[in-house]
């Protein structure tokens, strides 16, 4: 298991190597570089503050140049300046970093929590009364704009109700745990609702599946309780192709953490990812998207190795 | 299970009530605006959101009022050669300009080797937030910085334009200039950083612009001096703004200022109707046309204020285009578009019609020029004496049988131009000129397309002037941006007048008023006549108010109302 393990993170590691020249490569190759865009926006550039400003940003280097630069600078530590947010890249990213796994992780825990036991109830008893309200949820979930679920949830708990906070981190000037939460309530719910529809989803179909299994009726047969049946031998064999959805959706679930962190002004990684690529941040964007490479990379490891504990039969050498 | 239920959401309210707490008294404002400054360093990257925040923590030495006249705000008496705080003089000798620089032709030749020497004195009481003195040391380091290569500095002609400065004393100095020109007195954009704590940042200058306080320490008291300082940031999120101690000038009423910046509009508009947000900024707020939805709505609860602004939104033809390089053409499409009629329909009439680049506001405008009111029949004729026939397809043809046909460019994305380049599509259509859509994100617009020139057709953007501003970079022919000149200049269309060259050069060294008015009057006829661009609109800007907020006075041109927030009160 160690040496599976070791093996998995030098793969990582290659990885994001590959990854580092892929990235850099794509954004150097956008049109349009951050002088040309402020060359457009002042009018009183001349060519020798073009030529200045592209050498002081090293923009007059070619790109493999530009590349290796900033990879000897990133394999002692040093990753650069945002040339955004005009601070080290660390200072920037980390506690958006930490905002977003807040984000995601509270959200991802609550839509877990709904999902597992709804997925199963709606699989236990199919076409029931309960199956048909959850699959109508789901789809709902589904299919609702998070964009748009986000304002109805301002205009309501904000608007209307007055009983939310409509946008931000935390109220300025306090800085307790309470109103941080409150700030997150909105931003969780909205990420939630759209999140635990699919996985609800998934989790109905895999129970079917294997509810249909021969060792489920010899189970029943043999008098396992109902309870023991669904969640103790059931569910351990449809959770394998649902933590591979799961490892996989990490990727989408960014994305979706971007239209959440818009709408509710929170700082987070995927809007920073956003503004950085489009800002033509080369710094911030590289290092942002190696996180979240690795972010991908990571929960993949961690479900091929909850296969192995959701799966006896499967080892790792 | 319901009990559990029902324990969290007790627990949950009683989050909510602990942390929402009861409503704060009125004595802060909390704006909302869509951009987040990059960095707040006065010099460093130009952009509208940090002008914003800056207007409210520094002043310039001189700036432009909501009347459109230059004053001081810095200084205590505007220098003019009337009250002899600013004179003509040679230049030092062995002085050189720039290659390629062009003179007034009918102008004495001896005035293109004089310069200016011009007199500044600081507000004796002006103080940085830790109680430092502003004084002529800061002037010095700024230049210092300013003229450094490496420092980082956005706009480096201003720094070019001086040849030396001279301290007189401690609140005193003059500034030699390199040339002599009508806007001598103006050095809105020279702003002052603080030389006591910036120094040791500028140790290196290549590192300044990472290593300046201005990033690494934004809430330091000591670099802000207006009446508000920056007393915390969350990055990309709020600035929260507290009354400067040592502000010289009228105590501001309001305590404290929160920006908020929320970038999707529609919650923007939510965090309004919520009051998360007082206020939401015209400089860098919601577009004309969601304030317009939005007033339609809510107008009871707000006074909203709508300002023309000195965005030109305009058509630039590349007249490299042999159809498009050819005035008639030009002048036809323009009476082709019912622009009176696009502009009443899309903006409710709060965009002003363009006649030329120059704003109807400014006091150098004229009304006394070609006017391209919708007249499709003269379009019509117009495109017949060009050779350009309607064929039986609904097309005009030239004589080999070519349509006339044009790709036309904008923003992707940008819903407002998007609306408008239909009913440009539409209306041209109607007198038989093919227009094709294909738009760019703006990255790639502006970065890559129209400032190297790679349009074949015809492109809509806009620019953003300044009052009584020379369109010597986007209309001088020496100003086409070519791969030879590292792509500066903004001379965008090719458009090319030796006429026009001429009087841009000699309205820049006129310093009597009067003539300059009548020289004024003369570009903005021969660009009515000649159509360099096809004049839209001037785009407004919509101020959401409070009914409480009084004092808020837009500028309509770069520099922001926050320039006198001090002027800002609170009345219930």
């Amino acid at each position: 298991m160690t040496r599976f393990i070791l093996q998995r993170l030098a793969e990582t590691l290659i990885v994001l190597l590959v990854m580092s020249f892929v990235i850099y490569g794509l954004i150097g190759l956008m049109p349009g570089d951050p002088i040309d865009l402020m060359l457009t926006a002042d009018p009183k550039l001349t060519a020798a503050d073009v030529a200045r400003l592209k050498a002081l940003q090293g923009l007059d280097q070619p790109l493999i140049h530009r590349y290796l630069l900033w990879l000897s600078a990133a394999l002692q530590g040093d990753f650069g300046y945002s040339r955004l947010q005009s601070l080290p890249v660390w200072q920037v990213l980390t506690p958006r970093l930490w905002n977003t796994i807040l984000l995601m992780g509270i959200s991802q825990l609550i839509a877990l929590a709904i999902a597992i036991p709804a997925g199963v109830r709606a699989a236990a008893r199919p076409g029931s009364l309960a199956d048909n309200m959850i699959n109508l949820t789901a789809f709902a979930g589904m299919s609702v704009p998070l964009f748009w679920l986000g304002i109805l949830l301002i205009m309501l708990f904000s608007v209307y109700l007055r009983i939310l906070p409509a946008s931000g981190t935390a109220t300025v000037g306090v800085h307790s745990l309470a109103d941080r939460a409150v700030y997150l309530i909105m931003p969780v719910l909205s990420l939630t609702l759209v999140t635990v529809g699919s996985q609800l989803r998934y989790v109905r179909s895999a129970m079917t599946e294997v509810l249909r299994q021969d060792f489920i009726r010899t189970a029943a047969a043999k008098g396992v309780s109902r309870r023991r049946l669904l969640y103790g031998h059931a569910l351990r064999n449809a959770m394998i192709p649902f933590v591979t959805i799961l490892a996989l959706d990490f990727g989408t679930l960014f994305s979706g953490a971007l239209i959440v962190e818009q709408i509710f002004a929170y700082l987070g990684m995927g809007k920073t990812i956003f503004d950085a690529i489009m800002g033509n941040d080369f710094n911030l964007a590289m290092v942002g998207l190696l996180l979240s490479t690795a972010v991908v990379l990571l929960s993949n490891l961690a479900a091929d190795l909850a296969y192995a504990w959701l799966d006896p039969r499967i080892t790792y050498r | 299970m319901t009990r559990t239920l029902l324990r969290v959401l007790i627990g949950l309210a009683a989050i909510l009530i602990s942390a929402t707490g009861p409503a704060a008294a009125r004595d802060q404002l909390i704006i909302g605006t869509t951009q987040f400054p990059s960095t707040l360093h006065p010099s460093i990257d130009s952009m509208l959101a940090k002008s914003y925040v800056l207007g409210l923590t520094q002043r310039p030495f001189t700036t432009y009022d909501q009347n459109w006249e230059l004053v001081c705000l810095l200084c205590t008496e505007l220098p003019t050669i009337e009250n002899g705080k600013a004179k003509i003089e040679d230049l030092p000798p062995g002085f050189k300009r720039d290659a390629g620089t062009t003179f007034c032709k009918s102008a004495d030749p001896a005035l293109a080797s004089k310069g200016m020497a011009v007199t500044y004195t600081i507000q004796p009481n002006a103080t940085w937030g830790d109680g430092t003195p502003v004084t002529t040391d800061d002037v010095m380091f700024t230049y210092e910085v300013g003229k450094d290569e490496k420092s980082g500095f956005s706009n480096s002609e201003l720094y070019r334009r001086i040849v030396k400065i001279d301290v007189l004393d401690k609140k005193t100095f003059t500034m030699h200039e390199d040339r002599v020109e009508f806007g001598y007195n103006g050095i809105n954009d020279f702003q002052l950083i603080p030389a006591h704590l910036e120094r040791a940042a500028f140790a290196d200058p290549a590192e300044y612009h990472n290593r300046t306080l201005y990033n690494t320490d934004p809430t330091n008291p000591g670099l802000w001096f207006g009446p508000y300082r920056i007393a915390s940031i969350e990055p990309g999120t709020q600035i929260v703004l507290e009354q400067n101690p040592t502000w010289w000038g009228e105590k501001p009423q309001i305590k404290r200022i929160i920006i908020k910046t929320i970038e999707n509009s529609s919650a923007l508009e939510a965090n309004l109707l919520s009051g998360a947000i007082d206020y939401i900024a015209g400089e860098n707020g919601l577009s004309i046309d969601e304030a317009i939805a939005f007033e339609q709505r809510h107008n009871d609860a707000y006074d909203i204020l709508y300002k023309p602004v000195l965005f030109f939104e305009h058509v630039t033809p590349n007249h490299d285009n042999p159809a498009l390089g050819d005035k008639r053409v030009r002048q036809a499409l323009l009476y082709a578009l019912d622009r009176e009629a696009l502009s009443q329909q899309l903006f409710g009439g709060r965009q002003p019609v363009a006649d030329s680049d120059v704003s109807p506001l400014d006091w150098i405008h004229t009304d006394d020029v070609r006017k391209y009111r919708h007249d499709p029949a003269q379009a019509a004729a117009l495109l017949d004496a060009a050779g350009w026939k309607l064929g039986s397809d609904g097309l005009r043809h030239d004589a080999a049988g070519a349509p006339l046909a044009f790709e036309l460019m904008t923003t992707a994305g940008e819903r407002t131009r998007e609306l408008v380049e239909q009913v440009l599509q539409s209306q041209w259509k109607a007198i038989g000129v093919d227009v094709r859509i294909k738009n760019e994100p703006a990255r790639v617009l502006f970065g890559e397309t129209i400032n190297k020139r790679r349009f074949t057709g015809m492109t809509l953007f806009a620019w953003l002037s300044s009052p009584e501003n020379v369109p010597h970079t986007t209309l001088h022919s020496t100003m086409v941006p070519t791969e030879a000149n590292g792509w500066a200049g903004q001379n965008y269309a090719d458009y090319r007048n030796p006429e026009l060259d001429d009087l841009m050069d000699c309205i820049e060294i006129e310093l009597d008023r009067g003539k300059r008015e009548q020289m004024w009057h003369k570009l903005q006829a021969i660009y009515a006549e000649d159509l360099p661009d096809l004049p839209l609109y001037f785009r407004a800007q919509a101020f959401i108010m409070p009914k409480w907020l009084k004092g808020v006075r837009p500028t309509g041109h770069q520099y922001q109302s926050t320039l006198w927030a001090e002027q800002w009160r609170i009345e219930e």
